[in-house]
């Protein structure tokens, strides 16, 4: 049953700065507790973090009648992230390379390119206010043990 | 200088080492705090040359960098030295994936920081 769903969860935040701070510590539990390496964890931890500070801050504008909604959902090899906004979306293409010379010194804009690196696929919906992330399990001493521990029964996505 | 609560600051003969309180240098607000607690060191006219030493930091993210751009340029605006040490491997990652490690000077350690400054 590796591609069966044993532990999701959805939730919507408010635009507020700390909001996920509680979402992302279950989140890391969740993968501790499932062995994931602390490699692994780091990555998700981060790209979790990022995307929830962009839609908070540039897709809701920190406005507080907006939410930011929330899917996690994890196999035994695999973590999905989606996050949306209420924003009314960007294009992912227009945000500049912060790795150019010309551009290394500019103190923001390495979210996006962070989550790319740390996680095995990034995507954006067509209106641009929703990213959908994926991480392939890392191998090593972190196998999984415990895949009693089904918190529901649907079938996954095929990974795309 | 109003008093550091994020940061642990002492002097090794003319260096000022500074270390991060916190493991994890998330969240907006800290963020802005240590961001203003590292922009007064730099901006301290009896401060030549600043350490920063990561050995505490387990998580940091790209806000944080960004603090860490303006104090390298604040340092290099006054004409101070500014090194980083002790930066854990999956934090150098960040680093080396947004080829910050080309605009900080990075030691292994802070006796390896200290002997070069």
């Amino acid at each position: 049953m590796v591609n069966a769903w044993i532990w999701n969860w959805e939730i919507s935040i408010p635009s507020r700065p700390q909001a996920g701070t509680d979402l992302l510590e279950e989140m890391i539990q969740q993968l501790e507790k499932r062995n994931w390496l602390p490699h692994d964890v780091f990555g998700i931890r981060l790209a979790a973090e990022e995307a929830i500070v962009n839609a908070i801050r540039h897709g809701n504008q920190s406005d507080a009648d907006k939410h930011v909604h929330v899917s996690l959902k994890m196999t035994e090899t695999r973590f999905r992230l989606e996050i949306r906004d209420e924003g009314p979306g960007f294009d992912p293409t227009d945000v500049p390379d912060p790795t150019e010379d010309d551009n290394l010194e500019i103190p923001s804009g390495r979210g996006i390119m962070l989550m790319r690196n740390f996680m095995s696929f990034v995507e954006y919906n067509e209106t641009g206010n929703c990213v959908i992330m994926e991480k392939e399990r890392g191998q090593g001493n972190g196998d999984a043990q415990d895949s009693t521990q089904k918190d529901t029964d649907d079938e996954p996505d095929p990974l795309v | 200088m109003s008093e550091a609560r994020h940061l642990e600051v002492a002097n090794v003969g003319d260096v000022t080492v500074v270390r991060f309180v916190d493991r994890k240098i998330l969240d907006e607000a800290n963020i802005q705090q240590i961001g203003g607690e590292l922009y007064a060191l730099a901006e301290d006219d009896s401060i030549s040359k600043l350490l920063l030493n990561f050995s505490n930091v387990e998580f940091l993210s790209s806000a944080a960098l960004g603090k860490l751009i303006t104090l390298d340029k604040k340092s290099k605006t006054k004409g101070s030295v500014l090194k980083l040490s002790n930066i854990k491997d999956e934090i150098m990652e960040v680093f080396r994936i947004t080829r910050l490690d080309r605009v900080f000077d990075i030691y292994d350690d802070e006796t390896d920081a200290l002997n070069a400054m």
